[in-house]
């Protein structure tokens, strides 16, 4: 005789980053307290979804976890893989799944790329940068591990808002852009606001002996965001589209490089 | 002697700012920056025209270097960008059709 089993409890959330609601489900209470806490601010539980993720928890953890990301689409269907998680995303349905252990890590890297995907399409994309916003208007702070990043964040006067002090969310929006809150961290580990402001500068961090701002060259501009643009989908559509967003970009947001002493007077110059 | 034709890839994204052309592999994001030979050679690069013809033409005139030496520097380069899948190079003229599409301004 077939026996019956209760059926697992649906459990779900939302998670908000850059105006761009995504539903996460699991069945796993312990996932989804984890889910509450790392994505505080970004998190709620009722509302629509531009997206859905169902969540599956594997009990051990996969074969190599330090295999290198692959992203591929074939069918409009999106492939998302690493060490420590697969997944699926299909975006006609809006919907997807995820295997991965139960770690904040996996989830927060399948987001990322998905948001990357999303933002490629509508000519914004996601940045190593800090962010903040200071008298309405949000800077970029961009540069690579070790740059100054996390040290700008950490020198940032009450003032300031901070967006992210690792991974910057840009939109393309009313002709220019528009910089969001992230709960992607560096060193800092302290999540952004969740918050947004019209891009106001760009500045390629360099530390120095003084704070100054220089003035660099279009070309140089456009290297040096390119070169700290997230993007991980081995797409020649997305990487046509992400390469002449970011020339667009160059074309209408001031960039400069900032050098920088590692104390608060750096400050005085970003208004 | 063998003609070598070249033809710009469609499937990479380029675009001149300051006289600088960069180019992104659509294959896997890698981004090249070409100086002012090579960015000759990528906008010569029209599949149709020989390589000598376009060093005759667009590069001795430019720089002053003897043709011989000119063709066989253009040749390597050539034979690099291939390597990166920026240029497609034949010993017959490439008819793709839109061998400019990747190329914007």
């Amino acid at each position: 005789m077939e026996t019956l089993t209760p059926e697992a409890e649906r459990l779900s959330l939302v998670i908000t980053i850059g105006g761009m609601p995504v539903r996460v489900n699991t069945t796993d209470h312990t996932f989804l307290t984890m889910l509450q806490d790392r994505y505080a601010g970004y998190v709620h539980f009722s509302g629509e979804a531009e997206i859905e993720f169902d969540v599956e928890i594997a009990a051990h953890s996969f074969a190599n976890p330090h295999a290198d990301v692959r992203v591929e689409q074939h069918n409009g269907r999106w492939t998302l893989e690493r060490g420590d998680f697969r997944a699926e995303w299909e975006p006609s349905r809006r919907r997807g799944w995820i295997r991965q252990t139960a770690n904040p890590y996996s989830i927060d890297a399948v987001l990322r790329i998905v948001h990357s995907l999303i933002l490629a399409r509508q000519g914004g994309f996601l940045l190593h940068s800090a962010s903040a916003i200071r008298n309405g208007k949000a800077f970029l702070f961009a540069g690579v591990s070790e740059a100054g990043k996390t040290t700008i964040s950490r020198l940032a006067p009450a003032d300031v808002t901070l967006l992210t002090d690792e991974i910057s969310y840009v939109r393309k929006q009313n002709g220019g852009y528009v910089a969001y809150g992230t709960p992607f961290t560096g060193e800092l580990a302290k999540l952004g606001e969740n918050v947004s402001a019209s891009v106001s500068a760009l500045y390629l961090l360099a530390k120095g002996n003084e704070n100054r701002i220089d003035p660099i060259a279009p070309s140089e501009a456009a290297r040096s965001l390119l070169a700290n643009l997230l993007f991980f989908a081995e797409d020649e559509e997305l990487v046509q589209a992400i390469f002449h967003s970011a020339f667009e970009f160059v074309n209408k947001v001031p960039v400069s490089r900032l050098t920088f002493v590692p104390d608060h007077r750096v400050w005085e110059l970003i208004r | 002697m063998t003609k070598l034709y070249v033809a710009r890839n469609p499937r990479v994204a380029a675009r001149s700012l300051d006289g600088e052309m960069m180019i992104m592999s659509g294959r896997d994001s890698t981004l090249f920056t070409l100086n002012k030979t090579a960015t000759i050679l990528w906008q010569s690069a029209d599949g149709n025209t020989p390589l000598n013809e376009i060093v005759e033409q667009r590069i001795c005139s430019e720089f002053s270097v003897e043709p011989a030496t000119a063709l066989q520097d253009a040749e390597t380069l050539a034979r690099e960008l291939a390597s990166h899948e920026i240029l497609k190079i034949s010993e017959e003229p490439i008819t793709q059709g839109t061998a400019a599409d990747g190329a914007r301004r």
